[in-house]
């Protein structure tokens, strides 16, 4: 590609839509001069599962399951999301113990997903070794969900007007045991992402979302945190039992006293929110109420108490990658007149057009992983210029952004 | 500071692994010979980590207990159940069941519970080990 470098003509890349950088499958268009992206266009819509049209044939609580079913690491956003749009539509109220229970889950897998994120963030500069430091952790927080609900990845906890689970006392130690465990081991991840020179030298200055572009794209969760706009659905709206605790937005200004944008401030916002979550799921361990664990514990009966409800829902959560949006439309039936999801991810696409502008292709993984998109596994760039075909796989832009760590360590 | 990562990279050195060899410590020239010779007891399998208490695995079911009232099938999201009317009797195809325990919930007289069971793969989703009747 030496000889392609030096021309002055810019040439375009497309990305996708099957990439491993991306959560859905998405296409992109990278106009390139040299090494530095001048340009970007996105294209969504690559994949229909047809996940709300099969929700047609479906009761709400058949929908809870297929709900989970949209994204695996955020297992519960999605069908509590859908619970809280059924539960506005149906005026259920949730026992209070319910509440403090939903937000444990909920804290537990940001937790997970945050880990897994600093992992595959290490991985994409090639620093692999914290790779598996991270999923070290991650693993014990995997074995706490499976402690909780059973399962590791489809936790099946959520019921509508409550959770399917209790957390009895003699859960408690072990709960505590694994708190202090990742406790423990968050001073050594922070000291790592924060304070490594390779971490420092790859994320600062880089992918740059201004305060501005955060506002006006409608970017969500942690990357439009880490852009210094404070949005964050368990602050603003105060649901589950976020009212009753001490929660407040994480920026990256509380660890540094300034705000970048950058790449290195996405990490700082994350793994703040990992101590967040762990506290918080302290504070509800410490506060919850004894009582009910669901409001109407005969399915049958919810049923037919769903079935006669006539309106419409809406469930905002706020998930691990920023808030999820669930609209229900009730009438009468036995499954849902509609049912609408909108990812987090959604949002998070278009900034990348402003963070990835005048960077350069071995900044591409990082850049993008960085929203936390979910990671598909297969990819093929392929290079076209003058007539003349390079295929660029996933390995090929892995090995680029290697290569770029090596070359500034140097 | 410089490089973070050093410290944790040489204790790791002494560390026993993580991984749980599970079935075999080393990969076996032939899985279909190792699980042939595992079978007739001339190989031994080495232990899956246990599951957790209320793990969702294979469904085992009371036949005798069930009162034939289809209301696991009603809440069943993934279609999995089938009622045999004549019978009033139900038969679970658990290529379908996705172990969400919906079913357990709902059951009026607790003839479904959850197993743990879990090494359920195969090639024939009518085989009968993934079917409970
Ligand atoms: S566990 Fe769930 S999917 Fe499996 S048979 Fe029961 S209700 Fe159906
Ligand atoms: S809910 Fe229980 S009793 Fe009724 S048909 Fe199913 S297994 Fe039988």
């Amino acid at each position: 590609m030496s000889s392609e470098a030096t021309t002055k003509t810019t040439y375009h890349i497309p990305i996708g839509p099957i990439h491993p950088a991306l959560k859905e499958p998405v296409h992109f268009e990278f106009e390139i001069s040299g090494e530095r992206i001048i340009d970007v266009d996105v294209k969504l819509g690559h994949v229909h599962r047809a996940v709300e049209w099969a929700s047609r044939k479906r009761n709400p609580v058949q929908i809870l399951y297929l709900a989970e079913r949209i994204c695996g690491i955020c297992s519960y956003c999605h069908p509590i999301a859908f619970s809280l749009a059924v539960e506005a539509a149906a005026d259920i109220e949730v026992p209070e113990r319910a509440e403090y229970l939903r937000v444990i889950q909920g804290e537990l897998e940001r937790i997970t997903s945050h880990i897994l994120w600093a992992g595959v963030a290490a991985h994409e500069i090639g620093f692999d070794t914290v790779l598996f430091l991270t999923w070290e952790i991650r693993e014990k927080a995997l074995d706490l969900t499976e402690y909780l609900t059973g399962n590791r990845v489809t936790k099946g906890i959520t019921m509508i007007g409550g959770v399917r689970r209790d957390i009895t006392k003699d859960m408690i130690p072990r709960i505590q045991k694994d708190l202090k465990f990742f406790k423990d081991n968050f001073q050594k991840l922070a000291h790592i992402f924060l304070d490594d020179k390779t971490f420092k030298m790859r994320s600062q200055n880089c992918g740059i979302l201004t305060k501005e572009d955060a506002l006006k794209l409608c970017a969500v969760g942690p990357t439009t945190r880490a852009s210094g706009v404070k949005k964050d659905v368990r602050v603003d709206t105060s649901y589950f039992a976020y009212g009753d605790l001490d929660i407040d937005y994480i920026t990256p200004d509380k660890l540094t006293g300034k705000i970048n944008g950058d790449v290195y401030d996405r990490i700082i916002t994350r793994l703040l929110e990992v101590k967040q979550s762990i506290e918080l799921i302290e504070q509800c361990i410490d506060k919850m109420p004894a009582g009910d664990i669901v409001a109407e514990p005969k399915i049958p009966k919810l049923l037919a108490q769903l079935k006669k409800v006539n309106g419409e829902g809406v469930g905002r959560h706020e998930a691990p990658r920023g808030e999820v949006i669930h609209y229900v439309k009730l009438t009468g039936e036995d499954a849902p007149y509609t049912w609408k999801v909108r990812a987090p991810t959604y949002n998070n696409i278009l900034p990348w057009i402003p963070m990835l502008k005048g960077e350069q292709i071995a900044d591409i993984p990082i850049v993008a992983a960085s929203t936390d998109p979910c990671m598909s596994c297969t990819n093929r760039v392929a290079i076209v210029n003058n007539g003349k075909h390079y295929e660029l796989n996933k390995e090929e832009l892995h090995r680029l952004s290697v290569e770029k760590t090596r070359r500034l360590m140097r | 500071m410089g490089f973070s990562m050093l410290g944790p990279v040489f204790k790791q050195m002494f560390k026993k692994p993580w991984t749980n060899k599970f079935p075999a410590k080393y990969q076996p020239s032939s899985t279909t010979k190792y699980l042939e010779a595992v079978g007739v007891g001339k190989a031994k399998i080495n232990p899956p980590i246990p599951t957790p208490p209320n793990f969702r695995g294979k469904i085992k079911y009371d036949k005798d207990k069930c009162i034939g009232c289809n209301l696991c099938i009603k809440v069943c999201p993934c279609g999995a159940i089938e009622s045999k009317p004549e019978e009033k009797k139900i038969k679970i195809y658990l290529a379908r069941c996705c172990f969400c325990s919906q079913c357990n919930d709902v059951c009026p007289v607790k003839c479904l519970s959850m197993g743990d069971e879990f090494l359920l793969a195969g090639t024939d989703p009518y085989s009968k080990e993934l079917i409970v009747e």
